[in-house]
């Protein structure tokens, strides 16, 4: 099943309604990475909240989109993340590290006007 | 080879043969327990009595549960079932735990019975010594069956006890307070088994959820002793946590725990630490963006 993508200002919202397979998952990868540059977004939320698995695949893809969006010049945060699924995905070691994370759509969103915030501060001409 | 070969075949013989015998010898046994009943269960409570057992309840209360001992006892040595037993047993000690009575005292009067039962059985076949080395082959096995299931009966119910109240301190014990808005507290007491720090962890990420909290602080202040394992599953907690977008700060590390966590080389560096509790309340603020000042300060800074 393919996740829809909402370009929402400057962020890009992909929000995901059932379980994928590995193929959604690497799909939902591409188009973001392309989306990114041609709508020039800053941030984008990938909402996982609907999904009661999140397998060592699903982790490395998710945190490989996050490395390749920083790349692209954006910043990626996941959001909605269960608390079973926290815990199961910690108890299997995968902890997406260095992935933001936040606990839902709102929160992430808040995340994401602050990391942009700063960055245009530090990117101020003197 | 033909003497192997008698053997082998007369041996389920005698088993059989032993098996109806020792019925029947039971059967004599039951008849005589339930003639003599009265006798044996007055003298069996005055027994109790003078040996100090049982002194928690009344003596009324131990001659009502010394009969339905007695006859349950008679009726497992009949039938040679002991289902009937096992769920007195348990009953029984239901009712008497709560008072106080202890293991050694249960297992007192059941073999105080056995004894008893015995040198009624000496008493009546003091003629003839062959029956009575029949009778008592016959009544031991019984007789210590049911002593055993009785002792545990007993002690299986104490333990049921014991896991119960070892559940509710646990369910007890481990509090996710709201402090302040998207602040939670979760101030952990006494020892961490693999058991409770899951069950820790489950806990703080329903918190996390429900209360949408972004920081937490974690006090192990009364925390005696951490372990490796008990290590990783704290780390594991705030990795978790961290996957529902809440920082965790854990406060309260004792000099020792700090000692051992840097001996045994558990990786704390993904962990924010501060000193005390307060202290973590503080940094909490901070990073939500709170300034917390006394009101008289706060109104000259605001005049």
């Amino acid at each position: 099943m393919e996740v829809p993508i909402l370009k929402q200002h400057h962020y890009l919202i992909a929000t995901v309604q059932a379980a994928l397979t590995d193929a959604d998952l690497l799909h939902l990868r591409d188009a973001l990475v392309q989306r990114v540059g041609k709508f020039r977004s800053r941030g984008v939320i990938v909402d996982v909240t609907a999904l009661d698995v999140l397998d060592s695949f699903a982790s490395r893809t998710l945190r490989d989109i996050a490395h390749m969006i920083r790349l692209r010049g954006a910043d990626t945060v996941i959001v909605g993340i269960q608390p079973e699924v926290a815990f199961a995905m910690i108890q299997l070691g995968l902890n997406l590290e260095g992935v933001a994370t936040a606990l839902d759509l709102e929160e992430g969103l808040a995340f994401l006007d602050k990391q942009t915030e700063s960055r245009a501060v530090q990117g101020r001409p003197a | 080879m033909k003497a192997v070969m008698r053997e082998e075949f007369s041996r389920p013989l005698k088993a059989e043969q032993s098996r109806e015998s020792t019925d029947a010898l039971l059967r004599e046994l039951v008849a005589h327990l339930r003639q003599n009943r009265t006798q044996l269960r007055g003298e069996w409570a005055r027994r109790i009595r003078d040996a100090q057992l049982l002194t928690a309840m009344s003596e009324e209360e131990v001659f009502a549960e010394v009969t339905s001992v007695y006859d349950n006892y008679v009726e497992a040595l009949e039938t040679g079932t002991f289902e009937a037993l096992q769920a007195y047993a348990r009953n029984l000690s239901e009712r008497i735990i709560p008072r106080g009575v202890e293991t050694r005292e249960v297992l007192g009067i059941v073999l105080l019975l056995r004894d008893l039962l015995a040198r009624s059985l000496f008493a009546k076949y003091q003629e003839d010594f062959d029956k009575l080395n029949q009778i008592l082959d016959a009544y031991e096995p019984a007789a210590n069956r049911i002593a055993n299931t009785v002792a545990v009966g007993f002690v299986k119910e104490r333990e049921r006890i014991i896991r119960e109240q070892q559940e509710a301190i646990r369910e007890l014990s481990t509090p996710v307070l709201q402090v302040r808005e998207r602040l939670l507290i979760l101030p952990i007491i006494g020892a961490i088994d693999p058991q409770r720090a899951r069950q820790l962890t489950e806990q703080l990420l329903r918190g996390i959820r429900t209360n949408r909290a972004r920081v937490v602080v974690i006090d192990i202040t009364g925390v005696a002793a951490l372990d490796s394992s008990v290590a990783n599953h704290l780390v594991q907690t705030v990795e978790a946590s961290r996957l529902l977008g809440a920082t965790v700060i854990v406060t309260g590390l004792s000099p020792e725990i700090a000692q051992t966590l840097v001996t045994i080389g558990v990786d704390l560096g993904k962990m924010n630490t501060v000193g005390d509790l307060q202290g973590g309340i503080e940094e909490a603020e901070r990073l939500l963006g709170y300034t917390v000042a006394p009101a008289r300060e706060a109104a000259i800074q605001q005049s």
